[in-house]
């Protein structure tokens, strides 16, 4: 078993725009209305890099901004894992178009913006963070070897990490091939120890039982519209403060089985 | 930290299949670059390419991909196949995890879909298999499918320190108990992305690439496979003694001038394994033979270690792999210590006298017991790792 402790929480999809506003829809007390997600603008990155980031960078910096107003810790001491299936499809669309005609012609930002790392990094520039991060994927299990990854950090490297999930809608020839339904980010600050904001603490063990699915047909769409999504369950659970365990799909036959236990 | 035991490791290269090509070529003197173009890539520059590559076998025919094909040639090699079933009777499948790291992933195989359309509108052909080939996690899901492991499996995309990383996360998830041993790796294959993506950077250079030399002016990319059996407790001559991992927060193209993300990464890697810089034999560089990766590292490496420890940089041999760069130079830290070879910096004619570090400018035989291998990445992600003898 793995536990760690849930400091903050931070949540941006179409119609939850922030974990403030999500949780009473999460927790059932408001109605999920979907809305159109506004365009974010970074608040860490200085003005320049701000109008030039990607959507990538701007949907994860989303959450994860999100995540640290919740949070005691300052982002540079955490170490953070970046987890997304995709990373930026609309960057990997111009650059295999432009490949395709003559002359071949890279945009130079495009390509350094195009590593699966590119939110990773930006955000270790942005918040002068030094400690480690990593930039995973596991498909449509991407949540859960993300939130692995930052509970092992945790148990094992550092005091505290930073999980960003997140992961937009592909461009028109790429969604045929790899439909995710809406743009998704959950980010959580995880600790070793109980720090004194802390919302909950997770114990993560591996289960046989079925994936928790929501009630909700919007939300249920979500969770299984985008691999970020498939954090919502745990989110619920969070926005609930109550005792609860949910189970989230790993790669292949693994389920793991998040108890909840709030402080 | 306790080391962890290297029970059996392999690499594929431009230098070629398996450890005894690898290992000879070193002997020999022999880089696996070439002045040939990839496919119908025309920015003059040189590769160093795997050859063939056969296609995958009919029951995993579906992730059929160039950089998936290498990793089944890759695993192929040294009877890692034979290792890992041996690895799956002891601990069963469902506690071997999969850590692979890649920057490619399967991307040719997306450049060669966007040719067949004519616009965003029209459909991309048949044959796309984007899960199996564009998606990141494809080369690690491909190899535990290959392996049949059902333990936790992950793919690490940190650009060129990807399958340096995959060491330490392997540590971790055995540490916390989400796994007993690990078949770690990397594939990284060319493809046009790179070429053209590194080529308008001018970071691509029309020549061999020249680590450590006056006149370097950037990288030769690569391709290769390779991977490591990571087995807690079993006996064995080689381990993982220690890693680091650190962040630039500095620019996302260019590493900090003083190296200073590289420093705390190699910093680091020596606590871990409760060594002080002395206790190093040899140090495989990131040596990327680009004017600023060069001079930060080397700022870095004589920082630490003065002109002391023997260094170099093998990509002058394999080119840039990447992705699998690090899984590439870790096969060879393992090399050097099991056979005694310290590998010079090829293709260097004048060493950059700005450079202040030991690097190895002639060939050497000597008994390594401890080698650190550098990586470090775009987006400025390092990781060190101590590979060598447990004591």
């Amino acid at each position: 078993m793995i536990s760690a402790f849930v400091e903050s929480a931070g949540l941006t999809a179409p119609g939850l725009s922030g974990w403030a506003a999500a949780a009473p829809v999460l927790r059932g007390d408001a109605p999920y209305l979907r809305a159109d997600l506004p365009p974010y603008a970074p608040e860490l990155l200085p003005p320049n890099e701000r109008r030039r980031a990607s959507q990538a960078v701007r949907l994860a910096f989303a959450a994860a901004e999100d995540a640290m107003r919740g949070s005691s810790l300052a982002p540079a001491d955490l170490a953070s894992v970046f987890a997304t299936s995709e990373a930026d499809t609309a960057i990997l669309h111009r650059l295999c178009t432009a490949l395709a005609r003559e002359p071949r012609v890279l945009s130079p930002i495009d390509f350094h913006n195009s590593v699966h790392n590119g939110a990773a990094g930006y955000w270790s520039i942005a918040t002068r963070c030094r400690q480690p991060y990593s930039a995973i994927s596991a498909y449509d299990a991407t949540f859960a070897a993300g939130l692995l990854e930052a509970a092992a950090l945790v148990q094992a490297d550092a005091a505290g990490s930073l999980l960003v999930c997140y992961d937009l809608v592909p461009p028109a020839p790429l969604y045929r091939t790899r439909p995710l339904a809406e743009a998704c980010a959950i980010a959580l600050v995880l600790t070793r120890e109980r720090g004194a904001r802390a919302l909950a603490r997770l114990d993560i063990t591996q289960t046989e039982a079925a994936e928790s699915a929501l009630e909700d047909p919007g939300l249920e769409r979500l969770r299984r519209g985008n691999p970020a999504g498939r954090a919502l369950p745990l989110m619920r659970a969070l926005a609930c403060a109550a005792t609860a365990s949910v189970t989230v799909a790993g790669v292949g036959t693994q389920r793991f089985t998040l108890g909840v236990t709030p402080c | 930290m306790t080391p962890l035991g290297i029970t059996h490791y392999t690499a594929t290269s431009a230098l070629g299949r398996g450890r005894d090509a690898h290992l000879a070529a070193l002997r020999n003197e022999t880089s696996g670059l070439r002045a040939d173009a990839f496919e119908t890539c025309s920015v003059p520059c040189w590769v160093g390419e795997v050859g063939a590559l056969a296609p995958l076998p009919a029951a995993l025919s579906r992730w059929d991909c160039r950089n998936n094909r290498l990793a089944w040639l890759g695993l192929q090699q040294d009877g890692f196949l034979e290792a890992v079933a041996a690895l799956r009777a002891r601990h069963g499948a469902g506690r071997i995890g999969v850590f692979i790291g890649t920057s490619t992933a399967g991307v040719h195989s997306t450049e060669l879909a966007y040719r067949e359309i004519q616009s965003p509108d029209t459909p991309l052909p048949q044959w796309f298999e984007y899960e199996a080939s564009q998606n990141c996690f494809s080369p690690a899901e491909f190899v535990r499918r290959a392996l049949a492991l059902e333990g936790v499996a992950i793919a690490i995309a940190t650009a060129c320190s990807s399958s340096a990383k995959v060491f330490a996360s392997a540590a971790r998830a055995m540490r916390a108990g989400l796994c007993d041993a690990a078949v770690v790796g990397g594939v990284d294959s060319l493809c046009l992305t790179t070429l053209y993506g590194f080529h308008g950077l001018q970071l691509l250079s029309p020549d061999i690439c020249r680590p450590a030399d006056a006149q370097r002016n950037g990288i030769s990319i690569g391709e290769a496979a390779g991977f490591v059996i990571l087995e807690p407790g079993a006996p064995a001559a080689l381990a993982l003694l220690g890693y680091g991992e650190s962040s630039d927060a500095h620019h996302m193209s260019s590493p900090h001038p003083q190296g200073e993300g590289a420093a705390s990464a190699m910093r680091a890697a020596l606590e871990r394994a409760g060594l002080e810089p002395g206790g190093v034999d040899y140090i495989n560089l990131h040596g990327t033979a680009t004017p600023a990766n060069d001079a930060a590292e080397d700022a870095a490496v004589h920082g630490m270690f003065g002109d002391r420890v023997p260094c170099s940089s093998t990509k002058g041999w394999t080119g840039h792999t990447l992705g699998a760069a690090a899984i590439v130079e870790a096969a060879i830290a393992l090399l050097c210590v099991e056979h005694g070879v310290l590998p010079r910096s090829l293709n260097t004619r004048q060493r950059d006298p700005a450079l202040r570090a030991a690097i190895l400018l002639e060939q050497r035989s000597a008994r390594v017991d401890r080698v650190l291998s550098n990586s470090f990445g775009f987006g400025g992600s390092n990781c060190s790792l101590l590979l060598g003898r447990p004591a």
